[in-house]
């Protein structure tokens, strides 16, 4: 009933608009065509520089009104960076666009058409478009010498001492591995992959740098102010793990592993004091459409001293040893029935 | 040279003769060689696709606004789609891959440059048609095919492609993915192909008509700026689109017939695929190498139109034509060289990554260059705001707007954080989505009655602008705030999410004002058609004083352009408001006491 209304209440609007469109061009007809299309010009004119006052003012508000919400600053050295490669940046554009928009409907409506004047015939003036070619092409070259600057800061080798994260996105969640004591992870192969038989990442239970990797889901553990090597792969279609807060993102590409490397500078626990908000998370969002489920990939990251990463990490078991519980000191050999196959069934 | 183009002309006065024999209906609107007729066919059809990607956007950006609330009557039109009246994943990603797709390709491609292109060569250069009329027609017909297949795969009962308009694989290659990467993609994909073969033959149709059919004095640099982008967008689609066309053919493979070009080391839903060897991101490269030009295939054509309704009404020459063409050729050489912008994160070598930046970056040089060009152009006018006029200044307002948030995500420093967000959104929806948009209603209007021998209704027209013009930007200024918070596109609720839950507003505010500006382009399309029958004869040939060779046409020419000989071209189209006159139209000699330039 209500959808039917507002419809009507549409249909209408069309005809009274068109009743009225269609009487102002009788009226210009009867007028004089000249007379009302001089008359459209002035109004017209008067209204880009409204657009323009408006418009500017807009710009102060929509400011005013949004920059609260978007995310405080950087929980990261490489946000840092970023954030100021976009704060220069913001600070050459708007310059750029305040005049360049300025002149616009300035010009627009100074220069409306007028009997007393005519147009002023001025096809080119070289200087002046050596002028306006070389100041953009020297701006630009100090954003992209910045640019480039900090990229190779932020892709360049991740330090020695960095911890290793294995990130794997699938539809439409997110697993991680922690490579325990040896430092290392395990190798994996796709066809190992077997999540009723306890080996979600196809890790080859034969490496022996296997048999201490930790496997957990949903939710990160990264130490504060310790450099981590994010080493990032997909099961099934592209995912991409976006990090928000420290302003980061890689695709994860099924076949091709990626990397990506920052220092997390601010624990959870110091966030939730910044912010006020007792419930603050950091949040991994799949940036890369992967199906259905997309809007709902999400997993946590939990910041943290190295005092409480390693309480946390000393109380998961390592993979090898769910996937093999014969293998599991902590277990009695005895009870075990019937051991679990070593390397995964291949479908 | 000239001699050749005499005889030719003769040729196509013969051509002509035939050309006025009576015509049937049907070879004289529906399978029309007449270049003029080809362009309306383009532009409707693509008017008509503009409303279904219009609908779909109005459709996802209810939910976007209101994921908490339910329309009974989405459930009542959309069935399972639209399970309790609210839109599912499924059909809400559909919505998104069809609405880019058809905005895109069906319309700013084909319905811009497929309708002025058209239209316009002919016209412009001084040509009684395209140098293959048989040729042109066909790539309507490709063109339309593609448009039954496209629609024909929104009513399959798995639901169209869904995977973006992108359609990356590996998702778009495995049918086990979801709904939308069944029958639908393999509809996309033929779709895809009909319409690549369609802008194929007509790029080759508009260069060859450009290099070789201009009439006599028509040099290369007498010629508008339309003419030259037109120029070079086709080139541009003649030299990229067979690039998509081999990635969207080695998609097919991989989906049907079990090749492994993009995919290796998979497991789906606890599957196990053989592939292996495959690259997922070989078909990004592909894609893009189509992808970015297709940018500026969409852009070009709205820039020419713009330079050229820009210097009619301020009564002035378009300041810098040199530059203007320059940075023209600039923007066409550096569309294929930058493509890989679009992938900074996916892991590609942090080197390429440097060079992409200072390639991509590079092109805000002639990008600049062509604004403080506009900008001279209006200074000390004379200037006639029609309706053209004020869409032209709207498309320099949002190029400026969208242009500078591009110098932010094509630097890989800024992209890595802003990648795929709403920020992305905002950017390319202004800078090519809505100003391409404004090209092409500034084309319409000002070429409205050369096409149909009637003016559009002004009133409706100036609603049709400001209403656009002030929605544009409420609607795309905030996503640039949701994506500085990195709110990721294509997410359909944010309310599990604790960083992009805080635009519940904004994204109100925006839904409401996308479906007033969706009613307002109907307003337009109605009187477009309206006018098309009742509108305000035109009485004179050249209603705007325009210089350019269309007007020195009968107000409706028939076929063959010209009804006796083609006019000869003896100065370049701008010369207005020169030595005291308003304008000196291109067919007049230069005069001997007269005033260079």
């Amino acid at each position: 009933m209500q959808t039917i209304f507002v419809i009507a209440i549409l249909v209408l609007g069309f005809i009274v608009t068109f009743q009225i469109a269609k009487a102002s061009e009788y009226v210009a007809v009867l007028r004089g065509l000249e007379t009302s299309r001089k008359q459209s010009n002035r109004i017209n004119a008067a209204l880009l520089l409204v657009f323009l006052i408006v418009g500017l003012i807009g710009v102060f508000y929509a400011n005013a009104k949004l920059k609260g919400k978007i995310l405080g600053a950087p929980a990261s050295d490489h946000g840092v960076l970023v954030d100021r490669m976009l704060y220069v940046t913001l600070a050459i554009t708007i310059i750029v666009f305040f005049v360049t928009q300025i002149l616009l409907f300035w010009f627009s409506f100074k220069y409306q058409e007028s009997d007393k004047r005519k147009a002023f015939y001025f096809p080119h003036n070289n200087k002046l478009e050596v002028i306006w070619t070389a100041i953009p092409a020297i701006t630009l070259t100090i954003l992209v010498g910045f640019g480039i600057f900090y990229w190779y800061k932020i892709t360049g080798k991740a330090p020695k001492e960095a911890m290793v994260v294995e990130v794997v996105g699938k539809q439409f969640g997110w697993m991680y591995r922690y490579p325990g004591a040896d430092k290392e992870l395990g190798r994996k192969y796709f066809k190992n992959i077997n999540a009723e038989n306890n080996n979600p990442l196809g890790q080859i239970w034969e490496d022996g740098n296997n048999h201490d990797d930790v496997f957990v889901e949903q939710e990160m553990h990264l130490v504060v102010n310790k450099p981590v090597k994010l080493v990032i792969g997909a099961q099934d279609v592209i995912h991409s793990v976006g990090l928000p807060h420290f302003r980061l993102k890689t695709d994860a590409v099924p076949g091709t592993p990626t990397t990506m490397w920052f220092t997390p500078t601010k624990t959870t626990k110091q966030m939730k004091e910044e912010t006020g908000n007792p419930d603050f998370t950091f949040e991994l969002a799949c940036d890369q459409m992967c199906g259905r489920g997309h809007w709902s990939m999400r997993g946590t990251i939990i910041v943290e001293t190295q005092e409480e990463f390693d309480m946390w990490l000393a109380s998961k078991k390592p993979q090898y040893l769910v996937a093999n519980p014969d293998k599991d000191p902590s277990i009695k050999k005895d009870t075990v029935a019937t051991p679990a196959p070593i390397a995964a069934v291949i479908k | 040279m000239s001699a050749a183009l005499h005889l030719h002309s003769e040729a196509a006065g013969s051509h002509e003769h035939h050309g006025h024999h009576k015509q049937s209906f049907i070879s004289k609107y529906i399978f029309s060689m007449d270049h003029k007729t080809i362009g309306k066919q383009f532009l409707i059809t693509g008017i008509v696709w503009a409303i279904i990607g219009g609908l779909f956007s109005v459709l996802f950006r209810l939910q976007l606004g209101y994921p908490d609330q339910s329309f009974p009557i989405l459930e009542t039109i959309f069935g399972k789609w639209a399970k309790g009246g609210q839109i599912q994943p499924e059909f809400y990603y559909g919505l998104v891959t069809i609405h880019g797709t058809v905005l895109v390709f069906f319309v700013l491609t084909a319905g811009l440059s497929g309708t002025f292109a058209n239209l316009l060569i002919p016209l412009q250069v001084g040509a009684r048609d395209m140098a293959s009329p048989f040729m042109n027609m066909l790539s309507y017909w490709f063109f339309f095919l593609a448009g039954v297949v496209m629609l024909a795969s929104i009513f399959v009962h798995t639901g169209p492609a869904s995977g973006g308009w992108t359609t990356y694989p590996p998702l778009s290659a495995l049918r086990q993915a979801g709904d939308g990467q069944k029958i639908g993609t393999d509809l996309w994909l033929i779709s895809m192909a009909l319409f690549i073969v369609s802008s194929l033959l007509g790029g080759l149709n508009y260069i060859s008509t450009i290099l070789n059919m201009r009439t006599k004095g028509m040099s290369m640099t007498k010629m508008p700026l339309t003419m030259w982008a037109m120029f070079f967008t086709a080139v541009l689609g003649v030299l990229s689109f067979p690039v998509l066309l081999s990635g969207a053919i080695l998609l097919l493979f991989d989906r049907n017939l079990g090749t492994s070009f993009y995919l290796s080391d998979i497991v789906i839903n606890g599957e196990i695929l053989p592939n292996e060897g495959g690259s997922a991101i070989l078909y990004q490269h592909l894609f893009w190498f189509l992808g970015h030009p297709e940018v500026y295939i969409i852009l070009l054509p709205a820039m020419g139109m713009v330079s050229e309704i820009l210097s009619v009404n301020s009564r002035k020459p378009i300041f810098g034509y040199m530059a203007m063409l320059g940075s023209m050729f600039a923007i066409a050489i550096l569309a294929f060289l930058v493509w890989a912008h679009h992938m900074f994160v996916t892991g590609l070598n942090p080197f390429l990554g440097s060079v992409f930046v200072l390639l991509t970056l590079l092109i805000a040089v002639p990008s600049a260059i062509k604004v403080f060009n506009w900008l001279t152009t209006l200074w000390k006018g004379n200037i006639r705001f029609t309706p053209a006029t004020l869409f032209a200044i709207g498309f320099v307002s949002l190029f400026i707007s969208g242009g500078l948030t591009g110098i932010f995500l094509g630097n890989s420093t800024i992209d890595i954080h802003l990648h795929d967000t709403m920020f992305v959104v905002a950017h390319f929806h202004i800078v090519m989505g809505v100003a391409s948009f404004f090209g092409m209603f500034a084309g319409v209007y000002h070429w409205f009655p050369k096409m149909f021998g009637r003016y559009m209704n002004n009133t409706i027209a100036y609603i049709h602008f400001w209403v656009t013009m002030v929605g544009a930007y409420l609607i795309f200024w905030p996503m640039h705030y949701q994506g500085l918070a990195g709110m990721p596109r294509r997410y359909l609720d944010k309310r599990g999410w604790a960083s992009f839950n805080q635009f519940g507003d904004v994204d109100k505010m925006i839904t409401v004002v996308s479906i007033i500006v969706f009613a307002v382009q109907l307003m337009f399309v109605f009187n477009f058609f309206y006018s098309i029958f009742k509108g305000r004869k035109v009485t004179t040939k050249n209603p705007w004083g325009a210089n350019t060779l269309e007007w020195t046409t009968e107000i409706n020419p028939g076929h063959g352009n010209w009804e006796g000989e083609i006019p000869e071209v003896h100065r370049w189209p701008y010369d207005y408001s020169k030595d005291g006159r308003d304008f000196i139209p291109q067919t007049e000699p230069v005069g001997a006491d007269e005033s260079k330039h």
